[in-house]
């Protein structure tokens, strides 16, 4: 199977080339969209503007490949995978690649990138197309060199061959192919035929981390800078009434306090001195509004549920009608509580604001929508703001809002200093985007022993489940199926969380169709491969999942687990899940000690199409999983008026190195497009180990975190 | 404001800093050392951690005014570059993600094998447990620590 590319794009405004001055050849080109540059890419590789192209590749005369990545790290691998793709077209060996990061300080361009779990997904074509069309460029110029035709060269880790035995290498004809016409159809290689993707590649970054060298946004600094430490209103809903700075002022080292909003801020010559400073100012604050306690929010969420002001996301058949004919109705609740990101860095952000421009720099994973909202703030023309990013200690979410960075540029702005806005870990967690609290109630019809309608309904805080979420399983596979959502309105603000929304709702679906299988007295397996078998063969074009893959999936767990034969005292639960285009089963292992269960171990399958990095897959995989385990088991976050009632480490539990369970990964082989890993791991670790623990304890658990709620009763509807 | 003497990484160096302030921010803000992370300043998610005096310490919980003579190693002046069997068992295993807690991991796991050159698993897991990784690097924190121990003996 050749897979012959020919673009939608004219392949003369996807990539450019230049021969640079130094020697060698240098291609410009974008990691996640074509763009259409009409200019050159430089010819001093010290000029690279990433504003034409987000990335290039400049291969030298020795032949060696540098590939300039623009993003930085976030954590989930891409700076390694995105260029794998490229070299693995290109052709060369991998230790002849170096990535290389983009200049930090380069003054007029907005970088894009793509989040997480997408970025493989949508680079796949485009990164193999760069590849192959730079090696399609070299082909050609050594052919013209040989005077034979370029479709009887062939290359092999760098090197050029032709059908008489002669061979130039890379380097040989970088400064000819580098003036030639850019192709338009290339070849791609054969999956079969890869050599670097489906190896194991250690993270390009590994070297600087081991050493401490890797610069993060905290560790961003610049000449003349104030670090400054920001009071904010301690409840949410709670506006700044009067503040007394007289001593913070006093502070040897406090360079001022810059009031703006309903927050202020205490500018200083390094970060402790602006924390101090914080902690003496003495501000006093008013309440027009009432307060939101978790108490009250769980409520309205509960009302919400047994109310009528839902707006229906999917409605096939006639749910009403399938439950009215029953021989009987489960129905069940599943509740959880907001939940803080706690990325290890702290948000932090720098920014200059002068009459000219607003520069700012750190760690955001949407650095373009940040900067048209820093420009909307500061009412300033677009093109005079730049927002540059730098590695990220994590993301989770919440490095894809900007609020940080806002408060950045404003201090900037008034101070008329460049200042670093760090938030202390108290801050970090107590200024959160939470994800909100939710709640599910789900029931399902029963008539003569088949599942005959099943209703989904959501009340969440601010927002409720985006658009593709009903089209997943088990959509398509009931005949009346019903998803409706509601929503209270908070002043607590709430965003995205890893794989938002699903990282609760596959909880609630897997307890539930667990506890179906026990009502209906079948094997909990075969119930889900039951239901994928109605899916296949669905003309239904809204059905997000393959019920193929799903079944696979399924089948290599219970193999690889050795579900239901799990040695005495190992109890195991199952799990199966799709979302971020990947399928996933998870079997969760068990054990109670001291009648507390302990997730001693989940074996995890993935079906995420082709493993481009199997080594840095695993990494992700390994971390969904445990992330998912962790807050399953211990997170909680509550308010109480309007306060967030955790502010550091003390006193919220995330889970260490002593209560991982140990992950094992399977792939299922493919050679379908790859699809991300980020997120899609972490949703059915909770409804594994929920489902274990039920085999264990004979406990079902409908509440998150699971170590405060064994002990619920069912709450039926 | 007072002068301290500090011995770093076999270097001395003298900074300006309020009594009060604590190591971390010395070695970051002060001296431009920024390997050792913030991540709660309460001591307890690690990040933060170096030696002194070959113990594994917070540096958010130790002043300045503490610390002078003592021996103080952070991640930058582990090893050059980066040759400890520690940083070269993280290595081979792959551990990082995000990276950010790592330095921290690493200074942790050296202090400790140097206490416990051949622990078991279970050993590992309860020292390696002071140290939060937000991305759950663990399953391979607690591999690269075995590793290391097999390189350090």
């Amino acid at each position: 199977m050749k897979d012959v590319i020919t673009p939608s794009i004219s392949r003369r405004s996807f990539i450019k080339t230049s021969a640079l001055a130094g020697g060698g050849m240098l291609i410009g080109f974008n990691l996640f969209q074509a763009c259409k540059p009409e200019v050159a890419p430089p010819v001093d590789i010290s000029k690279l503007n990433f504003n034409d192209f987000n990335a290039f590749i400049k291969i030298a005369d020795n032949g060696m490949v540098t590939i300039f990545s623009p993003n930085p790290e976030i954590g989930q691998g891409v700076k390694t995978s995105m260029p794998m793709l490229i070299a693995e077209e290109l052709d060369v060996l991998w230790d002849r690649v170096i990535v290389a990061q983009g200049a930090l300080d380069t003054k007029n361009f907005t970088r894009q990138v793509a989040g997480g779990s997408q970025s493989l997904r949508q680079g796949w074509e485009p990164l193999r197309q760069t590849g192959a069309t730079a090696r399609q460029m070299l082909i050609n110029a050594a052919a013209a060199k040989w005077g034979v035709n370029p479709s009887e060269c062939t290359t092999n880790n760098g090197v050029i061959s032709n059908a008489n035995g002669d061979t130039l290498g890379y380097g040989d004809v970088v400064k000819t192919a580098a003036t030639l016409e850019i192709p338009e159809n290339v070849t791609l290689k054969d999956p079969k035929d890869f050599k670097i993707i489906g190896k194991d590649i250690p993270n390009v970054d590994v070297e600087k981390i081991i050493t401490g060298a890797s610069l993060y946004g905290m560790d961003y600094k610049e000449e003349g800078m104030l670090y400054a430490s920001v009071l904010r209103p301690p409840a949410f809903g709670q506006k700044l009434a009067s503040c007394d700075d007289t001593e913070a002022t006093v502070i040897d080292g406090v360079h001022s306090v810059v009031k703006f909003g309903d927050k202020i801020a205490v500018l200083a010559k390094d970060t402790w001195t602006a924390m101090k400073g914080k902690k003496a100012l003495k501000a006093s604050w008013t309440t027009d509004t009432q307060l939101e306690s978790t108490e009250g929010i769980e409520k309205a969420l509960t009302d919400l549920l047994n109310g009528n002001k839902f707006e229906t996301l999917r409605a096939d058949g006639n749910v009403k009608k399938a439950f009215a004919q029953a021989d009987k109705v489960i129905e069940r609740v599943y509740e959880s509580p907001f939940l803080p990101h706690n990325c290890m860095e702290p948000m932090n952000f720098f920014a200059e604001v002068t009459s000219d421009r607003a520069r700012l720099v750190g760690p955001i994973q949407t650095p373009a929508g940040t900067a048209r909202r820093v420009a909307r703030l500061l009412e300033r023309d677009p093109e005079e703001v730049s927002v540059e990013m730098t590695r990220m200690g994590g993301g989770f979410g919440r490095r894809l809002y900007g609020d940080f960075a806002l408060e950045a540029a404003e201090i900037s702005k008034i101070s008329q200093k460049p200042i670093k806005v760090v938030y202390s870990r108290e801050d970090d967690m107590s200024a959160g985007i939470y994800r909100p609290a939710i709640k599910y109630k789900i029931s399902a019809s029963i008539k003569d022993g088949a599942i005959t309608g099943y209703h989904l309904k959501e009340a969440s805080v601010n927002s409720n489940m985006y658009g593709l979420i009903p089209n997943f399983f088990p959509a398509g596979a009931i005949e009346n199926y019903q998803v409706d959502v509601a929503n209270y309105n908070s002043k607590i603000t709430t965003g995205a969380w890893r794989a938002p929304y699903t990282n609760f709702l596959s909880f609630a679906e897997q307890s539930f169709f667990d506890e179906l299988a026990e009502v209906l007295e079948v094997d909990t397996i075969k119930l889900r491969l039951d239901l994928l078998q109605k899916v296949k063969g669905t003309t239904d074009e809204r059905i997000q999942y393959s019920p193929e893959r799903l079944e696979n999936v399924i089948k290599v767990a219970v193999d690889k687990s050795g579900w239901g034969k799990a040695k005495s005292g190992v109890y195991q639960g199952f799990s199966a899940y799709y979302c971020h285009n990947t399928h996933v089963a998870e079997v969760a292992e068990v054990v109670l000690q001291n009648d507390a269960p302990v997730v001693k171990k989940v074996i995890c399958v993935v079906d995420c199409g082709v493993v481009v990095n199997p080594l840095g897959a695993k990494n992700q995989i390994e971390g969904g999983v445990i992330d998912g385990v962790g807050h399953a088991m211990y997170g909680d976050f509550s308010f109480k008026e309007g306060v967030p009632q955790d502010q550091n480490f003390t006193t919220y539990r995330l889970i260490r190195a002593n209560e991982a369970p140990l992950v094992e990964t399977y792939f299922v082989d493919s050679d379908i497009a790859p699809t991300g890993l980020g997120e899609p791991t972490l949703p059915p670790a909770g409804g594994a180990v929920a489902n274990a623990i039920k085999a264990a304890k004979g406990i079902r658990i409908y509440k998150q975190p699971f170590i405060k709620n064994m002990d619920t009763k069912a709450p039926l509807g | 404001m007072p002068i301290y003497n500090l011995k770093i990484n076999g270097q001395s160096h003298s900074v300006e800093a309020d009594q009060d302030t604590p190591l971390l921010w010395v070695l970051r803000d002060h001296l431009d050392m920024v390997g050792t992370k913030f991540g709660c300043g309460v001591g307890q998610c690690g990040a933060c951690t170096i030696h002194v005096d070959d113990s594994a310490t917070r540096s958010c919980l130790l002043k300045v005014s503490m610390v002078e003579d003592m021996e103080i190693t952070t991640i930058e002046g582990l090893s050059k570059e980066g040759t400890h069997p520690v940083q070269q068992a993280w290595k081979e295993i792959d551990v990082p993600q995000c990276g950010y807690c790592q330095a921290g991991q690493i200074m942790s796991a050296v202090a400790f094998l140097k206490q416990n050159p051949k622990p078991d698993t279970s050993e590992i897991r309860d020292a390696m447990s002071g140290n939060i990784c937000r991305c759950a690097s663990y399953n391979r924190i607690e591999a690269a620590v075995a590793l290391a121990a097999t390189k350090t003996n």
